[in-house]
């Protein structure tokens, strides 16, 4: 079909109208095809989102409009106190769980890639915590980390290791590392399995390969696996640190940023703030403040990891 | 460098043996090349040499040292692998240099070494490259610099030139001859086509379902192939086979089912009226009057020879002319098997009867 449209282009299109010459130009067809594609996203990503910045720099409140009042939202919140603790929090949150999903999911992934008795079956039980709905999990963590009847605590004082029950979500110490170990739990799973598919592209010979040059298992993974993986070790970790610093759902359920305010990531005091309180400028204000952060993680995953030399290399053969 | 001893060896892959106790010795600077079709076994024996695969029973020895239960970094060997494993994420120097850096050397003596053989392969100018960046035939020299760097006691070679085409896959051929006997280190190279075996070994060790049908000397399996698959296997096109029965007597020959005759330098007592294969090379047939009548199928000239295929009865067999002979499909011809160039094979067993 191709071949046919550039031979009979120049000899057709002669006799024919603009309209017409332009209904069988190769880059207005090319644009026609993707029109739909980018009507979705202007319509549920641009759209809102640059609404949400809109309303950053507005007094709306829910049921009434707002007039622009400039930068007001971010200068109140650079008095807030709450808020640069929420942005602690964020980031608390995000570098510890994701570092420690990294290496758990690593670590996982590299164990899975071995042959071993009922292989398919221990990988899909890996993705189970991935597959289980957010909210669910964070009832089943609530339960474990409650109070009176924590699973933990109990086992624990049996144990005689504790005298008292932990005050898992009461305490912020605790209640902070309680939803960073309810994240990783969720999350080391899609770490894995990721990783797990870009270890499986690793072709066996190069460690064959290395064995002979005398490398060590260490030396093989330090070597050979590491460098390997580390295009896709990019893109998983970047995602995986975007959804962890966007994080809402497992925070809202177990602890809804208590206690004062410990567990507040900005997704959280944003809706708490925007739709709670029904102060949408002052919470699209918060959201909005999450972007530059967003931004920075994926330029660091860009210009840092992703840009291997040895994969941008022409082919000669 | 070393000499290496193949001695009885077995091998099993959950009770599936694969390796029927194969005995091969090699000698100190030795190039021996396993060949036979894919699943004989001679990429998995190239591997237990190598240390990659266990050995289930029997002995193999590099040099005086047993090293059934030695790891494989200790056993002083390289290995070029088929599709070259050459790490992606290096450049050709630290492909080249990697197993002396994790022997700890220090960075002019790898630099040193590496040079050496870039020099040696005319890699010289492309030391800062990565893999993805050279051709087929240039991977294919950096994976050999790799091995050449180690000065191991025994290279292994486990069908490097498969991946190239056919003009390039002569001229790596003569190259990896050449640094043969440049270097003069034992060599094991494995290899499905018999051409390399043939233009390259010292001695070939033909192999066959787990077992080793026939070693020795290129010519000497060409010229006295102990059984009809070694016959069949090494030489191109392949030798012609045609089924019949032994008669012996002052001119002896094979007599084939529709009545011709092909003939024999010599027989032995004891073989007549037995059912055999007559094997006669495609080089080894002429134009003759008291020839075999057959008809011409198909006439392939290639240049400097012409491949005729030719049937007799209901068997087909080509024939090699050297001369140019006006012959069409069609033709009727006489054919003449150079009695003292045929061979003769048990046609139950295929051991060699004759020749």
């Amino acid at each position: 079909m191709t071949a046919i449209d550039i031979k009979a282009t120049p000899r057709v299109s002669a006799g024919l109208g603009a309209w017409q010459r332009l209904m069988i130009n190769r880059n207005w067809i090319a644009a026609w095809f993707m029109l739909p594609a980018a009507a979705f996203l202007i319509l549920f990503l641009a759209y809102p989102l640059g609404l949400g910045i809109w309303m950053s720099f507005t007094d709306i409140r829910i049921g009434r409009g707002g007039a622009f009042v400039g930068l007001e939202n971010y200068e109140w919140l650079y008095e807030d106190g709450v808020f640069w603790l929420s942005v602690f929090n964020t980031l608390l949150y995000t570098l510890v769980a994701s570092a420690i999903k990294f290496v758990l999911g690593l670590y996982l992934a590299l164990l899975l890639n071995r042959h071993m008795p009922f292989k398919a079956m221990i990988r899909a039980a890996v993705l189970i915590p991935f597959i289980v709905p957010t909210v669910l999990s964070a009832i089943a963590f609530w339960w474990i980390y409650d109070s009176q009847f924590s699973i933990i605590s109990w086992s624990l004082r049996h144990m005689g290791l504790i005298k008292q029950n932990i005050n898992f979500l009461g305490d912020s110490d605790w209640a902070r590392a309680s939803v960073i170990i309810a994240n990783i739990w969720r999350g080391v799973p899609f770490v894995a399995i990721t990783l797990l598919a870009g270890l499986q592209t690793v072709s066996p010979s190069l460690y064959e390969a290395a064995t002979l040059d005398g490398a060590t298992n260490w030396q093989r993974f330090r070597f050979i696996t590491y460098p390997l993986l580390t295009p896709i070790i990019a893109v998983v970790m970047t995602f995986s640190v975007l959804f962890t610093f966007t994080d809402f759902q497992l925070i809202w359920a177990l602890t809804r940023g208590g206690p004062v305010n410990a567990t507040h990531l900005m997704a959280t005091l944003s809706y708490q703030r925007g739709i709670l309180s029904g102060r949408l400028g002052e919470g699209a204000a918060i959201a909005t403040a999450m972007i530059p952060f967003l931004v920075a993680a994926i330029m660091i995953s860009w210009f840092g990891m992703q840009r291997r030399k040895w994969q941008q290399g022409e082919n000669n053969d | 460098m070393a000499s290496v001893k193949i001695q009885d060896v077995r091998k099993s892959f959950g009770g599936f043996e694969v390796l029927h106790g194969v005995t091969v010795p090699i000698e100190d600077g030795e190039f021996v090349v396993l060949v036979g079709p894919s699943g004989c076994g001679k990429s998995t024996l190239l591997r237990m040499l190598a240390g990659l695969e266990n050995i289930t029973s029997g002995t193999i020895s590099i040099g005086e040292r047993i090293v059934n239960d030695v790891q494989p970094k200790e056993r002083d060997i390289a290995m070029v692998f088929q599709n070259y494993a050459l790490y992606p994420h290096m450049t050709v120097a630290q492909n080249m240099g990697f197993s002396l850096k994790l022997r700890k050397e220090n960075s002019a003596e790898i630099d040193k070494l590496v040079n050496r053989a870039a020099d040696i392969l005319g890699l010289r100018n492309l030391l800062d490259r990565y893999p993805r960046q050279l051709s087929g035939g240039q991977r294919q020299r950096v994976a050999m610099g790799r091995a050449i760097v180690r000065d191991p006691q025994v290279f292994l070679f486990d069908e490097p030139l498969s991946n190239l085409d056919a003009k390039l896959r002569v001229a790596m051929r003569t190259e990896i001859k050449e640094l043969h006997q440049r270097l003069k280190t034992t060599t094991v190279y494995v290899t499905h086509d018999q051409i390399e075996a043939m233009t390259m070994a010292d001695k070939i060790v033909v192999m066959h379902d787990g077992i080793v049908e026939q070693m020795g000397a290129p010519l000497e399996l060409y010229d006295h192939p102990d059984n009809k698959f070694v016959a069949g296997f090494i030489g191109s096109p392949a030798m012609n086979f045609l089924e019949g029965t032994l008669v012996g007597g002052e001119m002896p020959y094979v007599e084939t089912a529709n009545g011709s005759r092909l003939p024999l330098a010599a027989s032995r007592a004891g073989l007549d009226g037995k059912p055999v294969v007559y094997g006669i090379r495609p080089e080894h047939l002429e134009f003759a009057d008291d020839g075999v009548e057959a008809e011409v199928i198909v006439v392939e000239p290639t240049g400097s020879e012409t491949q005729i295929v030719a049937r007799i009865g209901k068997q087909d067999l080509i024939a090699v002319i050297r001369d140019r002979r006006a012959v069409k499909p069609g033709d009727r011809v006489k054919l003449r098997p150079v009695a003292r160039a045929a061979h003769v094979f048990d046609k139950e067993n295929g051991k060699r009867l004759i020749n």
